[in-house]
């Protein structure tokens, strides 16, 4: 079942991080493969040819494009290990609400808070906040989205931590101090191996944006 | 199986892909139309993350996104009228399709083909025909439906071409012609042919005259002027 696996990523991107947790839950091996998105590989451009975009996971030679797709593929191969999305129909419905406005909005406000000043990094930061403590609401008092265990929800969010360190030198503001919570879950989050191992250091994702601010000429 | 209500609004492709997908599987539903212009309470109650249509409401339960409710009626109603393929890779591409196409970027220019003018109208037509192109010979290519021989998920997505026709007669440009795209062509006549779809497609008139009106009242407030 398990075949040849390679997933073409780039190391601060958290939407390969949440494939590379997705198996590292399942602990299924794959070939991780870097990839230097100014000199895109043969490989990726033949395996994205759509989008051009990271992360590809290659399965037995089949490519699987967009992050959350590609952690539902996994959970549904590899159904028996560690299931990630939950079984009842309107449970999965609900952790698919919740992924598809993690990915409507995170990632865009996020970008807005490193990129922008003034009054449109004001605005993104607030929103920002609100989007998160609406994701607070919907954890309420469970130890992580998906219950006793993590989840797809857990999986599609957590990666972004990797970016908070970043977000809040370049926004000036404290995000555990606004959503406690939601960095509560973070750090049981980091507990597991499959989470810790597949994030980068927060440091080291915030030396990445002062680069990208520096090449795109952004204060 | 319970209670099944749906919030949608007349023309919404996104509303009628849920209704489509029911009467696949011959599943009874309350059909409530909404006013974008003057929601109800209802909708705020059942979508207040976004506060749009549609939703679907099971027992009691709503669920919002029209791609997150597709699946769930899938999950729910198996049996009837199967809307993905069992393969896990077959399936991937279904989703990927339909998060394709769903993208804002990939709406844009037929929005723009709609409501915009001179420069950027002609910018939206060629990005409108590339994505055309794109459906036609790598999604659809020599299959009756993108589902296969079967209406799928992907097909229902897609539906929002069956009645593409009244904006091309709108905007008096047409993109999607027969001889450019056959293909798509040819599933646009086979879609709108199914008996659950033809029962649920806007009333053409209806579109025609409510459409003229929206694109109107852009055009006017629009900061571009139309070319002489």
């Amino acid at each position: 079942m398990a075949g040849e696996l390679v997933l073409l990523d780039f190391w601060p991107s958290p939407f390969g991080m949440r494939s590379r947790i997705a198996l590292a839950e399942k602990g299924i091996p794959y070939e991780y493969r870097e990839e230097d998105l100014r000199n895109k590989s043969d490989l990726l451009l033949q395996m994205n040819p759509v989008h051009k975009k990271i992360p590809v996971l290659i399965h037995n030679g089949k490519p699987v494009c967009e992050s959350v797709i590609q952690v539902q593929y996994i959970d549904e191969v590899w159904h028996d290990k560690a299931p990630l999305i939950p079984s009842d129909p309107y449970q999965r419905a609900v952790a698919r609400f919740w992924v598809d406005f993690i990915d409507k909005k995170i990632y865009e406000l996020g970008s807005k808070i490193w990129k922008t000043k003034g009054e449109e990094q004001a605005n993104a930061k607030k929103e920002f906040i609100e989007c998160l403590k609406l994701l607070e609401g919907e954890l309420g008092d469970k130890t992580y989205f998906g219950g006793e265990s993590l989840g797809y929800v857990d999986v599609a969010l957590v990666p972004f931590y990797s970016w908070f360190y970043a977000y809040e030198k370049c926004g000036d503001f404290s995000i555990e101090a606004e959503c406690p919570k939601m960095i509560a879950w973070v750090k049981r989050c980091m507990q597991k191996e499959s989470v810790a191992k597949s994030l980068p250091d927060q440091e080291k994702v915030y030396e990445f944006i002062l680069h990208l601010k520096k090449v795109f000429g952004i204060e | 199986m319970g209670e099944v209500k749906v919030l949608g609004s007349w023309s919404s492709p996104y509303g009628l892909r849920v209704q489509w997908a029911l009467g696949l599987k011959s599943v009874e539903y309350e059909y409530i139309d909404e006013d974008l212009l003057n929601k109800s309470q209802m909708l705020l109650k059942y979508n207040p993350v976004h506060k749009k249509i549609p939703v679907l409401v099971h027992n009691g339960k709503p669920i919002a996104e029209s791609a997150v409710i597709l699946e769930y009626i899938e999950e729910t109603w198996p049996q009837q009228h199967p809307l993905l393929p069992k393969d896990p890779y077959e399936r991937a591409m279904v989703r990927f399709w339909i998060n394709f196409l769903d993208n804002k970027d990939k709406v844009a220019p037929f929005i723009t083909f709609f409501i915009g003018v001179g420069e950027e109208h002609k910018k939206a037509v060629n990005e409108a025909k590339e994505l055309l192109k794109l459906y036609e010979e790598q999604v659809l290519g020599e299959k009756k439906y993108f589902g296969g021989e079967e209406i799928g998920m992907l097909d229902l997505a897609m539906g929002w071409m069956a009645y593409f026709g009244v904006i091309e007669e709108i905007v008096d440009v047409k993109i999607l012609d027969a001889e450019t795209f056959p293909r798509l062509h040819a599933w646009i006549q086979n879609f709108r042919a199914h008996p659950v779809i033809k029962n649920n497609l806007p009333d053409h008139d209806r579109l025609l005259q409510n459409y003229t009106e929206k694109r109107q009242r852009f055009l006017a407030y629009s900061p571009h002027t139309e070319n002489a």
